[in-house]
C-alpha cells in the first residue's frame, strides 16, 4: 500500500468494496529456529545439562538413603525435625531434578515444529444418528417391553425396591439410638459439685477471688459412661464479678453466689468452647467466630454471629463451702436446632 | 526387522507383537502416540491438580499403613515428653507415632497435607482459567460439570482428612460442623446423629471419616478424573487464539515424545516442590495442639485455606435477630445463611454458568479457540466479582489474625468486611468490565495505528507527526480474530395479524440477559476500518529516507530540508514544546 498522502489514495480507500467483512487468518507463522537447531555445540551443551540434572537426581536419592540410615526419627522434636529436613531435601533433589531434566530435554532437544491436526464435529452425522435410533428401536422391539406393560411395571418395582435391603438397616443403625432428646440434658444435677477442668478437684467459693475465671466440669465426670459426650455438653465457665457491676434478672437473683456466676462454655452459635475471658470488660469471646458475651449481664450477646445468651447454670454452696449446682441448665445448651423449644 | 537390530529393539518388538496379538494395542498407539496437544503455561494448572492427587495417593498409602483410625482411649507412653501420660484416642497416638517414631513418616504427613492444599489451589485456579478463557463453552459443558463435582469432592477429601488426627483444632472444626448441621431445618438433629452415630463426638466419627477419606472419596475422584481426561481426549484440547489456530484444527506438539517428557517431567517437578515444602515448612503440628478434648480451644484457630470462605461467612453474619422461632420451631438463619445458603448460591451459580451464558448468546456452535478474557468483558467481570466475594470471605475467616497482626479492633474489621462483601464485588465487576473494554480499545488502537516508534517527523508545512509502525499480519490477527458478540434481536410480541406470539416471554428474558452481557462492547477492527484509518492518517507510516519533511534535531533547532533527516525519540520533542 502506498504511504503517500495523496488525494488519489483517499479515493481508492473510500471506494473500497472488495474488502472482506473480517480479516483473514494469515496461517501459522514461520518457525523460529532455536540455538540448538543450528549450532551443534549448543545442542551438545543442552545434552550435557540434561545428563547433569539426571545425575543430580541420583545424588538426591543416595542422599535420602544416607539420611534414612544415619538420622532416624528418634522421638524428639529436634531429632525428627533434622531427619525430616534431610529426607525431604533428598527427595526434593531426586524428584525435582528428574522433572527439570525431562522438561529441559523436551524444550531444547526435541523437535519444536508445531503440527496441525484436524478436528471433527462432536455430533454424529445424520446417518449414524438414524442408525443408532434404528438399533435401539429394534432392540426395544426384540425385548417386547412396549407390548408387555405388566412386565415393565414389574421390572421397575423390583429394581426400585431392592436397594431398601441395604438402605433400611444402614439408616436404622447409622445414627445409634436416634434419641435426639439427649441434647436437652446434661449431667448437672442438684448438689453436684463444680470441679476444676481437667483435674476434677472440687472448688470452694472462698477460692474464687473477684475477677478470677474457672474452667469447670461436674465432679466425677470421668466415671460417667459416655464421659466425653457428657463433657462436651457440661463444661462451664465460672467467674466472680464485683457485685456492683453484676446485673441479674429478677428471676435469676438466686442463681449466683456472692457474685460468682456460671455459664455454659458451649457457644450458642455453632458450639465452640467460649474460652477467652477479658477481665476488664468482663466480656467472653469465642475464638472460633468472635461471638462476644457479657458475663456481667446474663452472658448476653454483645457482638458476633451468636443470637442467644449462654445458658446459666444455677449454683450455690453446700455445707462445706463447695460450689454446687442447684439443678441442670434450664434450657438446652449449645447451638440452636429445629425442635429446641419443643 | 533389520539384521543389525540391537537386542533391546528385538525385545521391544517381541513384546509389542505379543501385546498386539492379544489386545490390538497397535491401533491405540497409532491413534494416540502422536496426538497433538497445544502448549500454554495455563494448561499446566490442571496438571498440577492431577499430579498433586497422585502425590496424595502415594503418601496417603504410606500413612494408612501406620495410622490407626480408632477413638479408643489410650494413655500415651511414647517418646514425646510433653504428651507422656496424657489420655488420647488411638488416632491421635498413632499420628504421634508415625510422626516421631517412623523415619520419614512426618515427611509423608507433611507432603500429604501440603499436597492437599495445593490440590485445592490448583483445582480452583484451573477452574478460573477455564472460566476466564471460555473453555467451558460447547462442547465442554458436561466436562465443566465433571470438573465442578471434582472440586466438591476435593473439598470433601480435604475436610475428612483434616479431621483424622483427632487433635483439638480439627475436633473443634468437627464441632462447628455439628453446629452447622443441627441448624438445618427439620432434619438437623437427625443428620447430626447420622454423621456422629449418636451424640457429638461419639466414638464413630474418626473411623467413618477414615473410610470416606481413603475409600469413597478417592475412588470417586479417580473415576471422575478418568472421565475428565477422557473428555479432554475426545474433544481435543482447546487452544489460545493465534495465527493458524481455528475451531476446526488443533495446533501443537505430539504427545510422544514432547508431552511424555514435558508432562511426565512436570509430575516430578510438582512432587519435588511438594517434597521441599514438606521438608522445610511445618504444617499441622498436632503435637503442639494436643488430643481432642471438648473443653479447650486455641485462639487464632484457622481451618485449611479452602474452608476459610465458609468460616468467614459464619463470622460475618450478624447474630442479633437472625434466629427465628416459627410455630415453636427454631430457624437459625445466623448459621443457615452463611454455612448453607451462601455456599449453595455460590456453587450453583458456578455450576450453571456455562448454561446461563449459552442462553444469553443462543450460540450452539462448537468453540475450540479460547477467548482472551478482555474479549468477554461481562464474563470476566462476573468471574472477578465472584472471586472478590470469595476473597473477602477468606479474609473475614482470618479476621482474628488480621486483628492481632495489624493491631486492629476485631469488631471494626468484621463490620468493614460485612460492608465489603456486598460492595467489593460490585466495584470489582464494574472496574473489571471497564478495564476489559479499555484493553479492547487499546487493541483497536494498535491495529488501526500501529506501534508507536518514538520517531517524530516534521513536514515541510510545519506539521509534526510521530511515525507509527503497522502491525504485521500475525500480530494483527491476535487482535482481530474474535467474532463481535452483539445482543440478540428477537421477534416482536405480536405477529403481523396482532396475535400474541408463543415463546415471547422466554425470548424477552433471553434478550435481557443478552443485553446485560453484550450491550457495552468494543468490536474488533474490520479490514474496511483499517483501510479507512490508513487513508486518513497515511502520514503515520511515513518512510524515513528521502522524505520531504524536516525533522526535529536533537538540539531542538529547526533544520532546512537540505539537512540530513534525523530522528529523535518522543521524549526529546517535549523539550521543544517546552
Amino acid at each position: 500500500m502506498s504511504n503517500e498522502p495523496t488525494s488519489a489514495d483517499l479515493t481508492v480507500h473510500d471506494g473500497e468494496h472488495a474488502l472482506p467483512e473480517r480479516f483473514e487468518d494469515p496461517g501459522l507463522g514461520p518457525h523460529v529456529a532455536r540455538v540448538g537447531d543450528t549450532d551443534p555445540a549448543a545442542a551438545k551443551r543442552s545434552e550435557r545439562q540434561v545428563v547433569a540434572m539426571f545425575g543430580l537426581s541420583v545424588l538426591g536419592t543416595v542422599g535420602f538413603l544416607v539420611a534414612y540410615f544415619v538420622v532416624p526419627a528418634d522421638g524428639t522434636v529436634e531429632g525428627v525435625r533434622l531427619s525430616n529436613l534431610l529426607l525431604g531435601l533428598g527427595l526434593f533433589l531426586a524428584m525435582f531434578s528428574i522433572g527439570i531434566a525431562a522438561v529441559h530435554w523436551a524444550k531444547t532437544l526435541m523437535s519444536d515444529h508445531e503440527r496441525v491436526e484436524a478436528r471433527h464435529p462432536q455430533r454424529s452425522d445424520a446417518a449414524t444418528r438414524e442408525a443408532a435410533v434404528a438399533v435401539l428401536q429394534e432392540g426395544a422391539k426384540d425385548s417386547g417391553i412396549g407390548r408387555r406393560g405388566v412386565l415393565k411395571g414389574a421390572v421397575v418395582s423390583a429394581v426400585a425396591l431392592a436397594p431398601l435391603s441395604i438402605a433400611v438397616p444402614l439408616i436404622g443403625e447409622v445414627g445409634g439410638d436416634w434419641n435426639v432428646s439427649k441434647f436437652r440434658h446434661t449431667v448437672w444435677t442438684k448438689g453436684r459439685k463444680l470441679a476444676r477442668d481437667p483435674n476434677g478437684t472440687p472448688i470452694k467459693a472462698s477460692e474464687v477471688t473477684v475477677g478470677s475465671v474457672f474452667h469447670v466440669i461436674p465432679e466425677g465426670l470421668e466415671e460417667e459412661e459416655h464421659w466425653i459426650e457428657e463433657k462436651a455438653k457440661a463444661v462451664v465457665l465460672m467467674v466472680r464479678l464485683d457485685p456492683a457491676v453484676l446485673k441479674e434478672a429478677p428471676e435469676r437473683k438466686d442463681w449466683s453466689y456472692e457474685g460468682i456466676v456460671a455459664y455454659s462454655k458451649i457457644c450458642t452459635h455453632v458450639g465452640c468452647p467460649v474460652a477467652l475471658y477479658e477481665q476488664q470488660t468482663h466480656h467472653l469471646l469465642c475464638p472460633c467466630h468472635q461471638s462476644t458475651f457479657d458475663m456481667a449481664d446474663g452472658a448476653k450477646v454483645v457482638f458476633g454471629p451468636a443470637n442467644r445468651a449462654l445458658p446459666q447454670l444455677p449454683i450455690t454452696v453446700d455445707d462445706e463451702g463447695y460450689l454446687v449446682a442447684q439443678s441442670d441448665f434450664h434450657e438446652p445448651i449449645g447451638p440452636s436446632y429445629w425442635e429446641r423449644l419443643k | 526387522m533389520s539384521p543389525r537390530a540391537t537386542t533391546g529393539a528385538r525385545a521391544a518388538g517381541g513384546t509389542a507383537d505379543y501385546l498386539d496379538q492379544r489386545t490390538g494395542i497397535g491401533l491405540a498407539v497409532k491413534s494416540f502416540a502422536r496426538k497433538i496437544f497445544p502448549d500454554h503455561w495455563s494448561f499446566l494448572l490442571g496438571e498440577i491438580a492431577l499430579y498433586s492427587f497422585v502425590v496424595l495417593l502415594i503418601t496417603g498409602v504410606f500413612l494408612t499403613l501406620f495410622f490407626v483410625p480408632s477413638m479408643g482411649v489410650v494413655t500415651y507412653d511414647g517418646p514425646l515428653a510433653t504428651m507422656r501420660g496424657q489420655e488420647m484416642s488411638e488416632a491421635f497416638a498413632s499420628t504421634l507415632h508415625l510422626s516421631f517414631e517412623v523415619t520419614g513418616g512426618l515427611l509423608m504427613r507433611q507432603i500429604h497435607h501440603w499436597a492437599a492444599l495445593l490440590f485445592m489451589a490448583s483445582i480452583i485456579t484451573h477452574m478460573m482459567r477455564v472460566f476466564f478463557t471460555g473453555a467451558f463453552r460447547t462442547p465442554r459443558e458436561v466436562n465443566w460439570l465433571v470438573g465442578f463435582v471434582l472440586m466438591i469432592l476435593g473439598l470433601a477429601a480435604g475436610f475428612t482428612g483434616y479431621s483424622l488426627p483427632d487433635d483439638v483444632l480439627s475436633g473443634n472444626g468437627l464441632r462447628i460442623t455439628d453446629g452447622v448441621v443441627k441448624s438445618i431445618p427439620i432434619i438437623g438433629s437427625y443428620l447430626s446423629y447420622f454423621i456422629f452415630g449418636g451424640e457429638f463426638p461419639g466414638e464413630h466419627i474418626i473411623p467413618r471419616l477414615f473410610t470416606v477419606h481413603i475409600l469413597l472419596v478417592p475412588a470417586l475422584i479417580l473415576a471422575l478424573v478418568g472421565l475428565h481426561l477422557f473428555f479432554v481426549v475426545l474433544h481435543k484440547h482447546t487452544q489460545y487464539p493465534g495465527p493458524g489456530r481455528t475451531d476446526r484444527n488443533v495446533v501443537g506438539y505430539p504427545l510422544f515424545p514432547v508431552y511424555v517428557a514435558k508432562a511426565g517431567g512436570f509430575f516430578f517437578v510438582v512432587f519435588g516442590v511438594l517434597a521441599l515444602m514438606g521438608a522445610t515448612m511445618t504444617i499441622n503440628p498436632v503435637w503442639n495442639y494436643g488430643p481432642y478434648d471438648p473443653s479447650p480451644v486455641s485462639a487464632g484457630a484457622q481451618p485449611d485455606w479452602y474452608m476459610l470462605f465458609l468460616e468467614g461467612a459464619l463470622r460475618l453474619m450478624p447474630g442479633q435477630g437472625t434466629e427465628w422461632v416459627i410455630g415453636g420451631f427454631t430457624l437459625s438463619l445466623n448459621v443457615l445463611v452463611p454455612a448453607v445458603v451462601v455456599p449453595g448460591l455460590l456453587f450453583t451459580a458456578l455450576a450453571l454458568y456455562p448454561f446461563i451464558e449459552a442462553f444469553a448468546t443462543g450460540d450452539k456452535r462448537e468453540h475450540h479457540v479460547l477467548d482472551r478474557p478482555r474479549n468477554a468483558p461481562v464474563r470476566t467481570a462476573s468471574g472477578v466479582a465472584i472471586l472478590t466475594a470469595f476473597f473477602v470471605l477468606i479474609l473475614a475467616g482470618s479476621n482474628d489474625l488480621l486483628a492481632t497482626h495489624f493491631d486492629l479492633a476485631i469488631n471494626d474489621i468484621t463490620n468493614v468486611f460485612r460492608a465489603l462483601l456486598f460492595v467489593a464485588p460490585v466495584v470489582a465487576f464494574w472496574a473489571t468490565k471497564r478495564i476489559a473494554l479499555g484493553l479492547q480499545r487499546k487493541d483497536r488502537e494498535l491495529v488501526l495505528h500501529g506501534h508507536e516508534t518514538g520517531r517524530i517527523v516534521r513536514f515541510a508545512h510545519g506539521e509534526y507527526v510521530e511515525v507509527h509502525k503497522p502491525l504485521d499480519d500475525y500480530e494483527r490477527w491476535l487482535r482481530v480474530q474474535h467474532e463481535p458478540r452483539r445482543p440478540i434481536e428477537i421477534l416482536p410480541a405480536e405477529d403481523e395479524r396482532g396475535v400474541r406470539r408463543k415463546g415471547y416471554r422466554r425470548d424477552l428474558l433471553r434478550q435481557r440477559v443478552s443485553r446485560f452481557f453484550y450491550e457495552d462492547r468494543v468490536e474488533p477492527v474490520t479490514p474496511r476500518e483499517l483501510a479507512a484509518a490508513h487513508s486518513h492518517g497515511a502520514h503515520d507510516s511515513l518512510p524515513t529516507e528521502g522524505s520531504a519533511p524536516a525533522q526535529i534535531g536533537s538540539d531542538g533547532a529547526h533544520r532546512g530540508p537540505d539537512d540530513e533527516p534525523e530522528t529523535t525519540d518522543s521524549t526529546r520533542i517535549d523539550v521543544v514544546h517546552g
